[in-house]
């Protein structure tokens, strides 16, 4: 069994997203290990891409922190091999297809598999273009996680047949961020990809609260949190890890 | 399977949310651009509202003046709108009617393909939003206040380096939002499929037109059709036709900004690598960690990181070749072809007119180049007048 398929096999799991690099790398090492011992069944690291199109401001504006402080891939996967033995749950990378591409996708992968990360998501790399990340991610056994939205409607059993990993169900229109209302019928989606596999689903996209966490996770197997915690990196900075950490705490529970 | 590929470059590389936007756009494209009433409706407005065909005009006083080839204008300036956007503006909003579509977006950058599909948005009668970068909406205050005029609210985007390029990617962001009744306008033949092979269609008009007007004017075709090169609509509008022309030179023109060993340029084919973003594979000015480089150029409208995939693929096959241009160059071409012919110049359109300036004199009497000016300069004159240190504001 691989990780991430393990992540999901201890009730609900609870995906918490940064971006790596804000406000610095030190800052990530101790959220990622901290966040992986507090709840976290899986971490997305976020590398930062200086246009990230599927993002809204809060995680644009991280971003951009970031590389303004000189992060680039290199150092982000050197900090991750050096912490990995005291992360204690599953590690996932989410970016852009450029930053993929243009480092060589086939270096890419094979620093994952030395980072020991379990899986890529690419939002800006669809069903019909994974043959841009499948052959290489294949290689190094990298899972690349596919998306499903609201508007996929009849493409959710196509997209769910192929799936690795987990299927990361966007629960709104739209770009990440914060939102008072998830109004998509999540529990659709989700019968959609059971009546072709038994995969995971994982619901991301507008989730904050412990209450919008409950309530995703009684359709879901999963819920996965951006916005909200770079929002507390922000405010917070360097000194962001407890109030993070209590976030984490409390998003596990409710969805426990 | 990925599809809309020239060469290695193109593709689709959009969120899943617009995925099913995207497809449908691509169908219904196909079932419209051989439909005799779709193709009579939008020949009707090219000919009756842009005022098509637009006249190709033989540039005799620069002809005399650079001592070479012949030298034609290919004159979009003309039309419409006072560009070649509006040959692509009138033909997706219309086939957005047709999806059904009530409200439209795009991208601008200098303001001409915004205020192309505002204008487009008021005769048609449909909802417009506009999305300017932050630094473009004081550069070209007056084309906004012309958007709002014509109908649409105009968003000041204030992320990333609040040029073009934010622009494309607040437009992007806006579609995930409202996809339903919502079509993007895209600007150039650059995004995802069928955005680059969509808007190639609608201005390939361009090199049809210059085609059949030069076969009556000279009975054969130009030795050289040049255009200037952003995304690349107007050059691949007036290329097109002559792909298959092998004899018939195409050369697309780069904003090289302050020179192309200086950073503040914006020549993708000097400068660019290959890449994957805004929907496509193909050439981008980036760093080695794939981060999309901040580009410069004195026009707004070349002011872009990448270029379509379809020129992409004409530069690695070698059938186009693509020059820098500076800003230097461009303004004095800007000057000479007013004084020369009257004719003020979009700036971006002068970037074709300077390597046009540098070629003709090399080239033999006989010989035959066609300039596409693709736009007027009028939006340019205060700008123009600053570079040159005239304090003029609009």
């Amino acid at each position: 069994m691989n990780d991430i398929k393990a992540a999901f096999k201890n009730g609900k799991a609870f995906i918490p997203f940064v971006t790596a690099g804000d406000p610095d790398l030190e800052t990530t090492e101790k959220l990622l290990i901290e966040m992986s011992k507090n709840g976290a069944d899986i971490i997305e690291i976020g590398i930062p891409f200086s246009d990230p199109i599927a993002e809204g401001v809060v995680i644009q504006e991280a971003d951009l922190r970031s590389l303004k402080g000189g992060t680039t891939t290199d150092k982000i996967f050197d900090m991750v091999e050096k912490i990995r033995p005291q992360v204690q749950c599953a590690l996932a990378v989410m970016t852009y297809m450029n930053p993929i591409f243009v480092y060589g996708t086939d270096k890419f992968m094979k620093r994952c598999a030395e980072c020991n990360i379990s899986a890529v998501i690419v939002p800006d790399t669809p069903f019909e273009e994974k043959q841009e990340l499948a052959p290489y991610a294949e290689k190094y056994g990298i899972d690349v996680i596919s998306l499903i939205a609201p508007t996929s409607h009849d493409r959710i059993k196509m997209i769910a047949k192929e799936a690795q990993g987990f299927v990361y169900c966007v629960s709104s229109m739209g770009v990440t961020g914060v939102r008072s209302e998830i109004t998509t019928d999540i529990g659709e989606m989700v019968r959609l990809v059971r009546s072709v596999s038994d995969i995971p689903c994982a619901v991301g996209f507008g989730i904050s609260t412990p209450e919008q966490a409950k309530k995703m996770a009684e359709y879901a197997d999963g819920v996965i949190v951006g916005s909200a915690i770079v929002k507390i990196v922000a405010k917070y900075g360097r000194d962001s890890v407890e109030p993070v950490v209590e976030y984490v705490r409390s998003m596990k529970e409710a969805i426990s | 399977m990925s599809k809309g590929k020239f060469g290695i470059h193109g593709g689709q590389f959009v969120p899943e949310t617009l995925m099913n936007a995207v497809n449908e756009f691509e169908e219904a494209y196909n079932k419209y651009k051989n439909d005799p009433e779709f193709v009579e409706e939008l020949n009707t407005l090219l000919r009756e509202y842009a005022g098509r065909p637009s006249l190709l005009y033989y540039a005799e006083k620069m002809t005399k003046d650079l001592g070479g080839a012949k030298i034609y204008l290919k004159r979009e300036d003309l039309n419409h709108t006072g560009s070649h956007k509006i040959n692509n503006c009138l033909g997706q909003c219309l086939l957005a009617q047709k999806m059904g579509k009530t409200r439209v977006i795009a991208e601008t950058g200098a303001g001409q393909h915004g205020v192309a599909t505002a204008t487009a948005a008021a005769l048609l009668g449909m909802e417009c939003e506009i999305f300017m970068g932050k630094e473009d909406t004081v550069r070209q205050a007056l084309n906004v206040y012309r958007m709002r005029l014509l109908g649409a609210k105009v968003n000041a985007v204030e992320t990333g380096t609040m040029t073009l390029k934010d622009a494309v990617n607040e437009a992007m962001r806006e579609w995930t939002n409202r996809v339903s009744d919502t079509h993007y306008v895209l600007g150039s033949v650059m995004g995802p499929h069928p955005f680059p092979t969509v808007v190639r269609d609608f201005q390939s008009v361009i090199g049809k037109e210059i085609k059949s007007q030069l076969m009556e004017k000279e009975g054969r075709l130009p030795d050289a059709v040049i255009a200037c090169v952003g995304g690349g609509s107007n050059a691949m509008g007036a290329f097109y036709d002559f792909i298959n022309e092998k004899d018939v030179a195409l050369i697309g023109c780069e904003a090289a900004g302050l020179g192309v060993d200086n950073t503040k340029n914006a020549a993708t084919i000097a400068n660019g690598t290959l890449g994957i973003f805004h929907g496509m594979k193909s050439y981008f000015c980036q760093n080695e960690y794939g981060q999309i480089a901040p580009v410069y150029s004195i026009s707004a409208g070349l002011d872009y990181p990448g270029i379509g995939p379809e020129h992409a693929n004409l530069h690695d096959t070698g059938r186009a070749q693509y020059v820098p241009v500076t800003d230097d160059e461009a303004v004095d071409a800007f000057e000479y072809l007013s004084r020369t012919e009257g004719i003020i110049p979009a700036i971006e359109s002068a970037h074709a007119v300077a390597y046009c300036k540098k070629l003709a004199p090399t080239m033999d009497k006989d010989k035959i180049i066609v300039v596409n000016l693709s736009g007027r300069g009028d939006k340019d004159v205060a700008a123009i007048a600053r570079y040159r240190g005239e304090n003029i504001y609009e």
